[in-house]
């Protein structure tokens, strides 16, 4: 029962790293990313890419796969998205969804629909036995990995001037701008940090949640109720959405395999009856 | 006072009277029957789509909710009309009000959801219903055989005269009258004082409100008679081709119906149809080449277009629609 | 008689021979609707049962009973109600003699009633559930059924010491029919069974398998579809399952030749029951891996493969049969009770149900020459479907 709460916070932190991005960039431009999760799986692919064609060790490619992502969002950002951030939510919702759709069919071209299969390195495969309860080596690498980058971000978020400047700018834009601060240069790199770590969360996330062409689509909600419940204001907000999703899902198919499948949108439907405006929003006015 | 309302139901009057171009249309989307007897198929499939995008239509275009779930009502009226099928009542006419009841019920319980919340959230609460169907559709499979899709509906003829045969003439002749005729009311409604109020809504909502006009309830009215609509599509669907499968509830469709509304233009309830008609034409011709990767040239197509394209095809169809039949009726009179 | 008019018989007699000649090419010509999931999560049944379908007609020409045959592919992405257009459009449009393929369960049931209202056969080369020859009188099956497959299974399960068994299925068709049938018979021979369904979309073993550790079961009864086996195995051996004893038992689905290089050592000790293995150890086998390959970029076949194979050598043979009449019931009728020897052993139709009887064979995954194959160890012969045949 234990191995399974743990189960759910090793996916949660992974949903975390691979939502916080979203969260920033939604509350930041008011910008609906549907395309969010056509980054993760870039991200995944690269890793693929490196590990099965080049031989490159695993925990190299995560780095690389954060650089990588974090490139392509920096050339994206500046060559499609900025002509839309004025365009009203429709517009972007379905110029989103058009890019989901090519990232799409395009992995399915270049890598083929089927699941990815990659080697883990042998230190992360197996568990161990602490107490009686089983602790997967991988899931306990991702919980510390994603761990410290939450506590990095925080702290990044909160302590420092970079940060301060973000939240000013997400709490109000002009105002920002007027007190001097780059807002456009801030979301650029924002931008560029969101997608890198959607590509690192995408690459942590191949032995957990698979890797197909479809990946963009099936996690897509995912993301977007993390973002929802979490607010996006703060880190800490997705953080707890996150958790709270993972150790729902996990539990869920675990204790009711059932109807396992649907508890997340159920959980989602009703948190949002009862709080609207996601479950950590600060008022805003 | 009066004087306004003495203009208001004048222009009203004037908006319902029939254009030359809109004769045009529905006259042309009989003859192909005649034209193109081999399509006919297809042609049912657009006349279908095109329902469904009429029903969008009605809340994006003309009370501007933004749906990523609009396909629950699609595939609740497709079950609906399945289900009473296969367990006895083969009237197709009986199934499509049963389907149409049933999904506009669903629209009237999810309308609260819908109503308050902005625009993330209502974004958030339509994907999200729309995917707790299609895991419900998934797992009960004992009601709607799961994954394997609902069989065994044998549907009557209509009208007790015309069956469905395999060629689809039945298909599109029965898909397009029901088509019409949901038109017909549809067109009505919104040339009259209540399509007036949700156009104030969707233009400003705290505005219409201090005018008088209930946002909650209306848009709730609003709601629930497109997902009615919807749930006709629906059965259209589960009656032409007597099979259902999971697909009906997929986000793809929701999607797809979006992408259609706006290729056509939300908001003049034609664009939806023409959205369809270029849409299924794409989408058959793109497929014969690359059937998985004509996702790749429909995305493709959506961003060029949200980008640039747009003003374009909607500068055009407004020439055709609008401009021209005023300006000839300017040089008549 | 004037120039005008020797001009006028002339253009007449040629018309005459052109449409004579056109419509004797028409009658000439065999076609076949093949419907298959060339992309998609499904993609590898549909390259598989292609590549079969072009090996035989490279081997044996393409004319039978005085019939060319003319394959048109369609690609119905995996997705039922397209599968139902594609057979709709190959019977109205192209008028194909004979509709084929059909990956999974849903999409072989959506074009049920075409083939029915058409009088088309529908021959299903890849579709599993006991029930779907039932669905129309004109379904012929080459494939198998999960039943046919599961059943053994229980039974050199009884014989072998393993009294507990936890099932993990995917939730539709064929998955619910490998767990009915192997529960049931498994109970009767005084076995417990504890069961779960995976959904068919997105699959994720994670909590499933950590509910079968817990259990503690002698043996974990596993199908998936074809192509899904490799992310089951790394969840099952990441579990800790393979060291804690539980033994992998089930339909040869999960060790599905197409895919066992890629799952990797840890299939190793795997036993199934299933009716081919590319390793079989017959002569026709060995030509036909052997002609696979060469024309394939060294793909081994699988069992989703010699479903085509056959499936193609049932057609052919019907149209000799019937001298190239291309009337549905005549091809059915033709059909009925014909058996030969395939690739996978001896093979026949039934005449009553239309469905496939052939050997099962239980296997171990060993490695063979440095690949992983499944090595038959003990084979049950000639086995019927049984859902079908306890209605009896």
């Amino acid at each position: 029962m234990l191995t399974i709460l743990f189960d759910g916070i090793a996916y949660g932190m992974v949903l975390f790293v691979l939502a916080c991005g979203l969260s920033v960039t939604m509350g930041l431009m008011n910008f609906v990313n549907l395309a969010h999760g056509a980054f993760a799986m870039l991200g995944g692919y690269i890793t693929v890419i490196l590990m099965q064609r080049l031989g490159v060790p695993f925990l190299l490619t995560l780095p690389l796969a954060f650089i990588g992502v974090a490139l392509v969002g920096v050339v994206l950002e500046r060559v499609l998205y900025r002509p839309m951030y004025g365009k009203n939510h429709l517009d972007q919702v379905m110029f989103t969804i058009g890019i989901v759709f090519m990232a799409v069919a395009g992995a399915d071209y270049l890598m083929g629909s089927s699941q990815q299969i990659i080697k883990l390195p042998a230190w992360l495969q197996g568990r161990f036995n602490i107490g009686g309860v089983g602790i997967g080596k991988y899931r306990l690498f991702v919980l510390v990995i994603c761990g410290i980058l939450a506590f990095s971000l925080q702290w990044g978020f909160t302590k420092t001037r970079f940060g301060s400047r973000l939240r000013a700018s997400v709490d109000d834009a002009r105002v920002a701008r007027g007190l001097g601060i780059p807002v456009n240069r801030l979301f650029a790199l924002t931008f560029a940090l969101g997608s890198g770590l959607a590509g690192l969360g995408g690459a942590l996330g191949i032995e957990l949640m698979g890797l197909d062409p479809s990946f963009p689509l099936k996690f897509m909600i995912y993301f977007l109720v993390v973002v929802t419940v979490g607010g996006t204001s703060t880190i800490t907000g997705p953080f707890f959405a996150a958790m709270l999703l993972g150790v729902a899902d996990v539990a869920g198919k675990y204790f009711v395999p059932e109807i396992g499948a649907f508890i997340i949108y159920v959980l989602m439907v009703i948190l949002l009856i009862v709080r609207p405006d996601g479950l950590f929003a600060r008022g805003r006015a | 006072m009066s004087m306004l309302e003495d203009r208001v139901r004048a222009s009203l009057l004037a908006a319902r009277r029939w254009h030359g171009a809109e004769i045009a249309f529905w006259l042309l989307a009989l003859a192909v029957f005649w034209l193109f007897p081999r399509n006919l198929l297809l042609l049912n499939e657009i006349a279908i789509l095109a329902l469904f995008a009429l029903s969008l239509d009605l809340i994006l275009g003309f009370a501007g909710i933004v749906s990523l779930g609009h396909a629950a009502f699609l595939g609740l009226g497709a079950y609906a009309a399945g289900l009473l099928a296969k367990h006895g009542i083969g009237d197709p006419l009986v199934g499509l009000a049963f389907a149409m009841v049933v999904s506009g019920l669903a629209g009237l319980l999810a309308s609260p959801l819908i109503v308050k919340g902005n625009d993330l959230t209502r974004l958030m609460v339509t994907l999200g219903v729309a995917l707790i169907l299609h895991e419900i559709a998934n797992s009960w499979g004992s009601l709607t055989g799961g994954a394997d899709g609902l069989q065994g509906i044998a549907i009557n003829p209509v009208l007790g005269l015309f069956s469905f045969d395999l060629f689809g003439k039945t298909a599109y002749l029965y898909s397009l009258s029901v088509l019409f005729v949901l038109f017909l009311v549809a067109r009505r409604m919104m040339n009259s004082p209540f399509g007036l109020s949700l156009r104030a809504i969707r233009d400003n909502s705290l505005r219409a409100a201090a005018s008088g006009v209930p946002p909650s309830q209306r848009l709730a009215l609003i709601y629930t008679i497109a997902a009615s609509y919807a749930g006709a599509a629906g059965a259209l669907i589960a009656q032409t081709s007597q099979f259902v499968s999971l697909d009906v509830l997929d986000f793809h469709r929701s999607a797809d119906v979006m992408l259609v509304l706006i290729i056509g233009g939300p908001g003049y309830l034609y664009g939806g149809m023409i959205g369809a008609i270029v849409f299924k034409f794409l989408q058959d011709t793109i497929s014969a080449f690359t059937p998985q990767y004509w996702m790749f040239w429909i995305g493709l197509f959506l961003v060029l277009f949200v980008l640039r394209g747009r003003t374009l095809i909607h500068g055009g169809v407004k020439l055709i629609m609008f401009r021209l039949p005023a300006r000839v009726r300017g040089k008549r009179s | 008689m004037t120039l005008r008019r020797h001009f006028l018989k002339g253009v007449l007699g040629l018309s005459v021979a052109a449409a004579m000649g056109s419509a004797a090419y028409a009658q000439d010509v065999a076609k076949i609707g093949l419907i298959l999931p060339m992309t998609g999560p499904f993609a590898s049944t549909g390259k598989q049962i292609d590549a079969a379908v072009k090996l035989f007609l490279a081997q044996n020409g393409n004319t039978f009973g005085g019939k060319k045959i003319e394959i048109i592919l369609k690609d119905d992405t995996g997705n039922a109600d397209t599968t139902r257009r594609l057979a709709q459009e190959l019977v109205v449009n192209d008028r194909v003699a004979f509709l084929a393929g059909f990956g999974l369960t849903p999409l072989a049931l959506a074009a049920a009633q075409v083939a029915t209202q058409a009088k088309v056969p529908e021959i299903v080369m890849a579709a599993a559930t006991a029930t779907i020859t039932e669905a129309s009188p004109y379904i012929v099956r080459t494939s198998f059924t999960l039943p046919q497959a599961s059943e053994p299974m229980a039974d050199w399960a009884l014989k072998n010491n393993i009294k507990k068994v936890f099932t993990v299925v995917t939730d539709y068709g064929p998955g619910i029919d490998a767990e009915n049938s192997f529960a049931n018979k498994f109970k009767a021979g005084g076995g417990t069974v504890e069961s779960v369904r995976v959904p068919l979309r997105n699959p994720d073993f994670a909590p499933f398998l950590q509910r079968a550790a817990e259990a503690k079961p002698d043996a974990l009864f596993v199908f998936v579809p074809s192509g899904i086996g490799a992310q089951f195995m790394k969840q099952f051996v990441e579990r800790g399952l393979d060291k804690a004893g539980v033994k992998l038992i089930g339909p040869g689905d999960v060790v599905d030749d197409d895919i066992l290089a890629g799952i990797g050592d840890v299939a190793i000790g795997a036993i199934t029951t299933h009716h081919y293995s590319a390793a079989h150890d017959s002569a026709a086998n060995k030509a036909f891996v052997a002609a696979f390959r060469a024309a394939n970029g060294s793909m081994r076949p699988n069992f989703m493969g010699v479903g085509g194979y056959d499936g193609m050598r049932v057609i052919t043979e019907a149209l000799k049969k019937t001298n190239g009449n291309t009337d549905g019931d005549a091809l059915i009728a033709a059909m009925k009770g014909m058996s030969f020897e395939s690739p996978r052993g001896p093979i026949q139709i039934d005449a009553d149900t239309r469905d496939i009887v052939q050997n099962i064979y239980v296997r171990k995954t060993e490695k063979k020459d440095g690949e992983l194959y499944n090595i038959e160890f003990t084979t049950i012969p000639m086995v019927k479907d049984p859902v079908k045949a306890a209605k009896k």
